[in-house]
């Protein structure tokens, strides 16, 4: 893999979300929910901790848990869903509009190609995220939240949403149709966030299997403000086979 | 440059190109003549490493399509049938982008580019969106998309489709200007285009090659015999009968004043004899010449005598 061939596709797609009105909705309506919902926490909270000043009741509430927890808890669910309007065209529209001769006859590899795209897309996430560092910022400004808990919220939402986009790019390979894409990758991703639902019924093995396959029980740790191995190689390996999924996937058609 | 053997492709059960065999020398101009749908695409998929081969090999510039694909597709510049454009860029950004996919040096980048929208006379519309262009610019950008790298070998599948007349010959005049140091194979379902720009050509037929050879060789070979073509003042069977006696001819048919002589094949200059047996007659010549045999008489003899022996 060359890193500058996948460099000059990533820099092509990246650029192309800011020429097509998709960066530009994306952008407005996630930063719109996610300052509502900061808002209405904060407004809680706020409630809450005067609530416990007045009647005193021996402990004080914090920040992480009050705020900073189900502020990217809920960013994760949010990303969830708006993560497959920046990976359906990755690919879907390449093929569509028969562009991907010209990446495909072109001297750059196939793993080039589909890093270079997901490298365009978490790039796009990164500037989404980025934009809402407002939050915490603010919350620091007026504050002392724990910044460990902050800056493992905001890294394992970001792996999180890394995997939601390898879900995406996968699907996007495998259809001209970017609506199928958008479809198929809600319903995966969502199925992949509930697999640990049926962890209770399960037998105890498989009730591990299910539990570790979740892709929010990987984001809990995070959420407290851990980083554990275990989760990193979850996520890390996900991508790694979605990714690979996608080649593979490229790979067939030209066999066709 | 390009050496093609054994070629098969099969989709499903159904055989795209069949057996190809062909050589494209450095620096010559082929050009892939065929009814649409007869395989021409797909050998210059297979050639450009974009779909593999059922069977068979291809070397480009000395290197195997299948095992070292990157440096194949280093060495061309390819130009599908659907221009291979992003529509939400300007011309300059695209070729950008395809010179940097063809690992042009950074320092050489912005000259490819300038040297590129030259060539193709798009400096007009350098810095306007692909989108918003007409098809005849959108087809010259893709042109350039294949130039930008200045790659040794040009594979253009049907570079014309789309454009005026002018822009036509403007094309033509460029891949012209090409040849020599780039090797260019281009396919195309209209003659004239191959007859314009191509030293030799290779007829495709149902995924077989039905013919290859220089354009007067192709035109040699299907002549078969030759026609004569007379007009005469007044034809009289006498006439016609002296005409079919010179040694040589094999049938003379006569419409009204209208005369279809034919030759048997290699019998060297008859013209002479003909026409005095025509003069002494008196008949009197109007018109007299060899017929010429064009181009499309020639794909379609070949086509169809394709498709006749397969209906046997």
């Amino acid at each position: 893999m060359s890193f500058a061939n996948a460099w000059t596709i990533a820099r092509r797609d990246f650029r192309s979300y800011f020429t097509t009105p998709i960066a530009y909705i994306v952008l407005a309506l996630f930063l719109a929910i996610m300052g509502y919902m900061f808002f209405n926490m904060l407004a809680y909270f706020n409630e809450q901790a005067m609530n416990y000043q007045t009647y005193n009741m021996g402990h004080s509430m914090s920040l992480s848990e009050g705020v900073i927890r189900p502020l990217y808890g809920n960013m994760n669910v949010i990303l969830l869903f708006f993560s497959p309007a920046i990976t359906m065209r990755l690919f879907a529209e390449e093929r569509k509009n028969q562009t991907i001769q010209l990446l495909m006859t072109s001297p750059v590899s196939l793993t080039d190609i589909v890093f270079g795209k997901f490298l365009s897309a978490t790039l796009f996430v990164a500037v989404m995220i980025g934009a809402t560092l407002v939050y915490p910022i603010t919350l620091m400004i007026f504050g002392q939240p724990d910044v460990g808990t902050l800056v493992s919220s905001i890294l394992g939402t970001f792996l999180l949403t890394c995997c939601l986009l390898t879900t995406g790019i996968l699907f996007s390979a495998m259809t001209e149709n970017q609506i199928v894409a958008v479809f198929l990758t809600v319903c995966v991703n969502f199925l992949l966030w509930i697999i640990s639902w049926s962890a209770y019924s399960a037998g105890p093995v498989w009730s591990d299997v299910l539990m570790h396959l979740s892709l929010i029980n990987h984001f809990m740790k995070f959420s407290q403000g851990a980083i554990e191995t275990a989760d990193l190689v979850y996520y890390f390996s996900f991508i790694f086979f979605g990714l690979f999924l996608t080649h593979r996937v490229l790979d067939s058609f030209r066999w066709r | 440059m390009i050496q093609v053997t054994g070629l098969s492709k099969h989709y499903g059960p159904r055989t795209a190109i069949d057996d190809l065999n062909f050589e494209v020398k450095k620096g010559e101009i082929v050009g892939f003549l065929g009814p649409n749908g007869a395989g021409k695409s797909t050998t210059m998929k297979i050639i450009t490493g974009f779909m593999p081969a059922s069977e068979g090999d291809v070397t480009v510039n000395g290197f195997d399509v299948f095992d070292r694909p990157i440096e194949v597709k280093r060495a061309i510049g390819y130009l599908p049938e659907t221009p291979p454009i992003y529509m939400e860029m300007t011309v300059r950004d695209f070729l950008d982008f395809a010179a940097r996919l063809n690992q042009v040096a950074k320092s050489d980048v912005k000259r490819q580019i300038d040297w590129a929208i030259e060539k193709t006379n798009l400096g007009d519309v350098a810095n306007r969106i692909i989108g918003n262009l007409s098809k005849g610019y959108k087809q010259r950008v893709g042109l350039a998309q294949a130039l930008v790298h200045n790659p040794p070998v040009l594979i253009l599948d049907e570079p014309t489709v789309g454009l005026d007349p002018k822009q036509i010959i403007e094309i033509r005049e460029l891949i012209k200007g090409l040849a020599g140091e780039h090797t260019i194979v281009l396919s195309s379902h209209i003659l004239p285009e191959v007859t314009a720009t191509c030293g030799r050509i290779i007829v495709i037929n149902r995924g077989r090659i039905v013919a290859e050879d220089t354009i007067d060789g192709l035109t040699m070979r299907l002549k078969k015999g030759l026609l004569l073509q007379m007009t005469v003042a007044a034809a009289n069977p006498s006439g016609i009968a002296a005409i079919k006696a010179v040694p040589g001819v094999t049938g003379v048919s006569a419409t009204g004043p209208k005369l279809v002589i034919e030759l048997a094949p290699n019998q060297g200059e008859l013209r002479d004899r003909v026409a005095k047996a025509a003069v002494e007659s008196g008949m009197g010549i109007l018109e007299f010449g060899a017929e010429k045999v064009s181009l499309e008489e020639i794909f379609l003899q070949l086509t169809t005598e394709e498709n006749a022996k397969e209906a046997v």
